[in-house]
């Protein structure tokens, strides 16, 4: 037990390190703003043109957007966080081999090296979160008496997404350097099916099962629920209320771990046997 | 001067070289991404679904403007007659399907700017780091005709992806495209190709000098350019902000992708969409700019790139790695 906290200490500050001191600490610090501001403002834009376009304003949808699409900013960041060591490791600093041999945990290597963007993404809501409140009118409400379910879910929404980051990962050992596809797309499906930006009603049927087996689905509607009690949009998620969310977040949890044990060893397996576990594929 | 020295100052050996140094540079892309066929996956397909989520956002805005017109409600009053409601409908649909539209034009050029950023601006900072940049700089050939070829070979693979957001937006989101004047759509497509590939080159000079951080500086230009450059939405928006709206869109028209989406979607979607209050200029005029980008993003990368060569060579830098 040691031994593997020691290695997530390690990796969390040489993450730290290799995320931000290429620059000043003003500089990153704006860096860290700037971008998941930005994404915020797409969605501003795109609710302003279609209000000036379709003269229709409508708060609660325009709040559920902003709060869903802050909270994304902990999918990308984790997920990218976890899946992009291996290939960083191997493909930009071709370090991994050095790394892999040691007497070490990989995955507990892993998930320290994702904690520093958790941490960096975490000030970004925040940040984006005062910003919409203060700047853009978005409505929220937050009761001390929801700190706790407010606590849990987090954790239990974080634990899920380092593990499905994980999953990626060992999947990584095998693939080509897809850092930006794998990037794009796999937050892309939690984009669209677990009603960030948009209630699940707005999917057919299929489109709604596909949401509905995702626990990220729960998390955010969790989280809206904590944040924006009173936006009163139909997320087909009335039916559950927040302490069943809490426990099938945590059975998920505890699921996806056991799958990204799976996953990881397996991806190791067979990257050893084919000889790919420091291959290079640059084009 | 001995005949192999005086036949490499001829300018047709010059020419044939460097082309060949064009084609050399875009085979690993083509050929490379072909053997590893996982990437049409990857690179192509997955994407989509970050571009769906947006297509989903102006749907479930469609669908609340049509319910609420449908219950009576005409834009900020009640519907005065049957014929108004109708009207109000029609244009919400209209409106919806362009406003999707937009996003899946948007989506097509994403794929071309993230190939500008991490296969172009950020490759001889890549190539550095890999131990083959001081290989390139051996080489007889002019380093533009490198850049060249990177910026064909990356134009080829993101074309894939490119087809890919464009089949998925007709046959998925049932979007309708109405081309008056396909000339003029794609001078406009292949000049803003130009001026975008121009720029990658000459931030691939710059990153060498900028060293570490050129990979922050790529991932800093995602979001903020989508937003400036109105990927997801017509730039034009922006100036309905009032204040910083403006001057936010003008900034973003810099990024060649900017002027060349609004100029397509007027292409594709006519100038009369969005009741045609959301255009910067006239495709025309974009397109004349676009050309003057293209020339002068060109010309700095010709010389940019000298430049920093010269400064790395002075400085020692040019073949260090992790710096």
């Amino acid at each position: 037990m040691n031994t593997y906290w020691r290695t997530f200490k390690t990796a969390a500050w040489l993450g730290w390190e290799m995320d931000s001191n290429w620059t000043e600490p003003w500089l990153f610090g704006l860096y860290s703003i700037l971008k998941p501001v930005a994404g915020a403002f797409i969605l501003v834009l795109m609710y302003v043109v279609f209000a000036v376009i379709g003269q229709m304003e409508d708060r609660n949808l325009f709040s559920y957007m902003y709060v869903g699409n802050s909270f994304f900013i902990f999918v990308a960041s984790a997920l990218f966080g976890t899946f992009e060591v291996v290939q960083s490791d191997r493909e930009w600093y071709q370090t991994i081999r050095y790394v892999y041999i040691s007497p070490i945990s990989y995955y507990v290597y892993i998930l320290g090296r994702a904690m520093s963007k958790v941490m960096v993404a975490t000030f970004a809501v925040i940040v984006t979160l005062v910003f919409g409140v203060v700047f853009l009118g978005v409505q929220m409400e937050f009761g001390i008496g929801d700190i706790p379910a407010f606590v849990v879910s987090f954790v239990l929404g974080i634990a899920v997404l380092l593990a499905i980051g994980v999953c990626l990962g060992g999947v990584s050992f095998v693939t080509a350097k897809h850092v930006h596809g794998l990037a794009e797309g796999i937050p892309g499906i939690f984009y669209v099916f677990c009603g960030v930006l948009f209630p699940l009603s707005v999917f057919p049927d299929w489109g709604q099962a596909i949401g509905r087996a995702i626990p990220l689905t729960y998390w955010f509607d969790i989280t809206r629920r904590l944040l924006t009690p009173a936006s009163g949009i139909d997320t087909t998620l009335n039916a559950f209320d927040n302490t069943t969310i809490l426990a099938l977040l945590f059975v998920s949890s505890i699921a996806f771990f056991g799958l990204s044990l799976l996953i990881f060893k397996a991806g190791e397996y067979f990257a050893r046997k084919a000889g790919k576990i420091d291959m290079t594929t640059s084009y | 001067m001995t005949h192999a020295a005086t036949r490499r100052t001829e300018l047709r050996y010059r020419i044939g070289l460097n082309l060949r140094a064009v084609v050399g540079r875009a085979y690993p892309r083509v050929i490379g991404a072909n053997r590893e066929p996982s990437w049409i996956f990857f690179e192509a397909l997955l994407p989509l679904l970050g571009i769906a989520a947006y297509v989903f956002i102006y749907k479930a805005f469609g669908e609340a403007a049509i319910a609420a017109i449908s219950g009576g409600q005409c834009g900020r009053n009640p519907c005065s007659s049957p014929q108004e409601q109708a009207l109000y409908l029609q244009l919400a649909y209209q409106n919806t399907n362009a406003l999707i539209a937009s996003v899946v034009l948007g989506g097509t050029m994403v794929a071309f700017w993230l190939n500008v950023l991490w296969s172009m601006a950020s490759q001889l900072y890549w190539e550095k780091e890999i131990g083959n940049l001081q290989l390139y700089m051996m080489a007889p050939m002019n380093r533009m005709a490198l850049l060249g070829g990177m910026a064909v070979g990356g134009m080829f693979m993101t074309s894939v992806r490119a087809v890919a957001t464009l089949v998925a937006g007709v046959i998925v989101f049932g979007v309708v495209f109405q081309v008056a004047d396909p000339l003029m759509l794609l001078a406009v497509f292949f000049v803003t190709l130009t001026a975008l590939y121009g720029m990658g080159m000459m931030f691939a000079s710059l990153y060498l000098l900028w060293g570490r951080e050129a990979w922050h500086m790529s991932a800093l230009m995602e979001e903020p350019i989508f937003f400036a450059s109105g990927f997801y939405f017509p730039v034009g928006g922006l100036f309905r902000i009032p204040g910083w709206g403006p001057i936010v869109a003008v900034a973003g028209t810099v990024i060649p992708a900017g002027l060349g989406l609004d100029a397509m979607r007027q292409l594709t979607l006519g100038r009369t969409a969005f009741g045609g209050q959301l255009w910067i200029f006239s495709a025309e005029v974009e397109l004349i700019i676009l050309l003057i980008l293209a020339v002068v993003f060109l010309v700095l990368a010709r010389y940019a790139l000298a430049y920093l060569e010269m400064l790395a060579k002075r400085e020692g830098k040019l073949t260090s790695r992790h710096q």
